[in-house]
């Protein structure tokens, strides 16, 4: 037996005896762990799997050990998904600080804030949020305004942060800050992490069209943050956020594909609400011909996926065709979104309440949120942007 | 690993380009259009690919062939496609030997394949008889003879490459009502049969369809490919196969015309700068790219599923004919359009990519003619 078999079936023992049979259930979204100074769980199991999820590095399998992680190699990393999802366990701790920041700090931090924060992150003790956009800097986010200034061993923050998503939970904050307004805009910006506990920051929850939202607006007002908790150096933030964000889209395009594949199928949907012909063909033959062209494209983007990873796995470099995937899957699940309702009719119009289905409600707000989606993360004309320059060469 | 090509299929990629750049480029389809050449493809060309291993490539070893799969196949084809090649891949290779491969005795195929493979035989499927592709609608009648064999009447239309194939394979009705899957059946018709008349059309992308009537034609027991009544067993398998060649013909095209696009974004100036450098091209020129970046992705993953024996290539043939098509009939109408007055100059190539969008569009079926049938292999 091979050293993989052999990891693979103490894998497999570890997980049928560790992860409680509740939390090998299809997960909803109402039932996210997402850690902190002041956990929440759903239930007892969902706290037990964390803990024992964490104990063994697998919230954070190829971290190495010493900051929280299992040391596990791409291979290792692939079976341990593999049985995961053979056994349809449910992700232990959902965390920015997993998916966007540990990455960074690790190629980045000095060995200090690895062992400060690394551990801390991969244990769901400290909860993060982003602070990235701006009112005035969404798209354009490098022309950011918020200010940090020297003072002694400490910078002083002010300035607004928005779209910062779970703020008001957050036990830290990774931040875009201008520490040389005199600079080039790039190169002006330096990354801070900052403590979410200190006096002068004040948070304010969005609502969003789709109602209540994760989104929170953050006011600094001259905040002192230590000077050691700025990574990399000052002035050399901006390289980092950029990495940063390559892991946020990366992890957007994952999680729509992650719940898309649970979903009941758009002609299953519009079968009960639209009906069938004599031939068993959806009635609303437009209708149908709209359902069959988001199928298709569907299966040609699940596929140009499958592509992009068989290149990788060959030991291809992924080719251009995965700077398609952020862009086409956004749009792609607004579509979904759109069509739903659509297929729904005056059902697919309730806001709250007991004339409609709790699916009917979920379907009406995932189409409004889905509207951001294709904005969040760099913007679908971002994205063409991109495309048309790193990929077809066109000129600026 | 069906998304990666291997280093014998990336030889075959580079032969084939070789041969279609040198040998088969836009130039030549355009020098068989103003010659109004008889046969509309270039012997030469063929007898060169058939040298070369490509007219059998996707025969079995037993009777001449190259024993090899659609992949590789899909990578002729997509090279024709670059250069809008007048090939009998499609018509020969894959319609008239899938038939035979499909549906036809040992004996059918040993007397017809080898000379596929060897470049002296040509096919062609003639299958469609109203305005637009419907696999059953079959009018043509097949009536049983008394001392066994058949006699066909009836009229074909839109017949690929009908006027210089050696055989036909018609597709008749032996029984059932008109529009009726049962009851069709696949004939062998040689090209001198008695009663058999075949005349070319002239079509807008230049490349070769004919009609055919047929008035009392006889052929004899030996001549019917399969069972009686059972032909769209075999046409159903037939046309999955075309329509997923004709996808991999249409991707090449597709991309060569998209890339000529971006390289004209590149060079030609307006108001001091590269076009290309707008904003309003650039966009569109990246939505294409992603169109034909799932076109490739379809198409290799349905050219898999054919040497794979897959359940669902019926499926995958359909979301490739309807995706290449849309994707082709997009970039060939945007590159016109980026062009500009050259465009729609005939002295430019890219027009020719326009046209053969519109033929291949219609050819085995447009994209609402295979998301009808997409949604029904489904269940709705």
């Amino acid at each position: 037996m091979g050293e993989l078999d052999t990891f693979r079936s103490e894998v497999r023992g570890w997980l049928e005896e560790s992860c409680p049979p509740s939390m090998r259930t299809p997960a909803v979204e109402a039932d996210d762990v997402w850690g902190g100074r002041k956990p929440w769980f759903p239930n007892d199991d969902a706290r037990l799997w964390l803990e024992r999820a964490a104990a063994r590095g697998y919230t954070v399998p190829t971290w190495p050990r010493e900051y929280g992680g299992a040391g596990l190699g791409p291979d290792q990393a692939r079976v341990l998904a593999e049985e995961l999802r053979r056994l349809g366990c449910r992700v232990p701790l959902k965390s920015f600080g997993i998916w966007m920041l540990g990455p960074v700090l690790l190629d980045h931090g000095t060995e200090a804030q690895k062992r400060q924060h690394l551990p801390a992150i991969a244990r769901g003790e400290t909860r993060w949020c982003q602070g990235y956009s701006e009112p005035g800097a969404g798209s354009d986010l490098a022309s950011l305004q918020t200010r940090a200034v020297r003072d002694g061993d400490c910078y002083v923050v002010s300035g607004q942060k928005t779209w910062t998503s779970h703020a008001d939970k957050a036990d830290w904050m990774f931040c875009l800050v201008r520490t040389d307004p005199a600079a080039p805009k790039h190169e002006g910006i330096s990354f801070l992490l900052i403590d979410m506990a200190t006096p002068g920051i004040s948070v304010r929850p969005i609502p969003l069209i789709s109602g209540a939202s994760p989104f929170c607006e953050t006011f600094f007002d001259d905040v002192r943050v230590p000077l050691e908790n700025r990574i990399g150096r000052e002035g050399g933030g901006w390289k980092i956020a950029k990495e940063l964000l390559e892991h946020e889209r990366g992890a957007i395009s994952a999680l729509r594909d992650a719940a898309t594949s649970e979903e009941e199928s758009l002609e299953a949907l519009a079968r009960r609400y639209v009906g069938v012909d004599a031939e068993g063909r959806l009635a609303d033959a437009i209708l149908r011909d709209r359902v069959t062209q988001a199928n298709m494209d569907f299966l040609c983007n699940k596929l140009t996926l499958a592509r992009s990873a068989a290149a990788v796995r060959a030991g291809r470099a992924a080719g251009p065709e995965t700077s398609i995937f952020k862009l086409y899957a956004t749009e792609l699940n607004k579509r979904r979104r759109e069509l739903k309702v659509l297929i729904q009719g005056f059902q697919g119009l309730g806001w709250e309440g007991d004339d409609f289905s709790p699916d009917e409600l979920r379907h009406t707000r995932e189409w409004l949120r889905s509207r951001a989606n294709s904005i969040e993360g760099g913007s679908s004309e971002i994205q063409l942007n991109i495309i048309a320059k790193r990929v077809l060469g066109l000129p600026d | 690993m069906s998304f990666v090509l291997s280093e014998e299929q990336e030889a075959i990629r580079k032969s084939a380009r070789e041969l279609m750049r040198e040998r088969a480029p836009v130039t030549e389809l355009r020098r068989l259009r103003d010659s109004r050449d008889p046969d509309g493809f270039s012997r030469a060309v063929w007898q060169e690919m058939a040298k070369l291993g490509f007219a059998g490539i996707a025969l079995p070893e037993a009777y001449g062939g190259g024993g090899l799969g659609f992949a590789e196949l899909g990578l002729l084809l997509e090279e024709a496609g670059r250069t809008l090649a007048a090939t009998p891949l499609v018509a020969t290779a894959v319609l008239g030997a899938g038939a035979l491969l499909l549906g036809g005795s040992d004996e059918q195929r040993r007397a017809l394949l080898p000379g596929v493979a060897a470049g002296r035989t040509l096919l062609a499927l003639a299958h469609e008889e109203g305005t637009r592709h419907a696999p059953y609608q079959v009018g043509t009648r097949a009536e049983a003879l008394p001392g066994g064999g058949y006699r066909l009447t009836g009229a074909k239309t839109f017949v690929l490459d009908g006027h210089v194939a050696d055989t036909l394979v018609v597709v008749a009705r032996t029984s059932g009502h008109e529009r009726g899957r049962e009851g069709i059946s696949l004939f062998l018709v040689p090209a001198g049969a008695r009663g058999l008349a075949v005349s070319r059309t002239t079509m807008v992308d230049s490349r070769n369809a004919a009609r055919v009537r047929l008035e009392a034609v006889e052929v004899t027991a030996g001549g019917l490919l399969g069972e009686a009544g059972k032909g769209a067993d075999i046409l159903d398998r037939v046309l999955d196969r075309g329509s997923i060649a004709l996808s991999a013909e249409m991707l090449g095209s597709l991309q060569e015309a998209f890339e000529r696009t971006v390289d004209y974004l590149k060079v030609r100036k307006q108001f001091g700068v590269a076009i290309g450098s707008f904003q309003a091209l650039k966009h569109r020129a990246a939505q294409m790219y992603c169109e034909v970046e799932l076109a490739r992705s379809i198409v290799m993953d349905a050219l898999a599923a054919v040497d794979q024996g897959r359940d669902e290539v019926p499926l995958l043939a359909s979301v490739a004919k309807a995706r290449t098509t849309d994707a082709f009939l997009l970039i060939a109408n945007e590159a016109i359009q980026m062009h500009g007055g050259i465009g729609v100059t005939d002295e430019l190539e890219v027009g020719f990519f326009l046209k053969r969008a519109r033929a291949a569009e219609m050819t085995l079926g447009g994209s609402a003619h295979h998301r009808d049938r997409f949604a029904r292999l489904r269940g709705y």
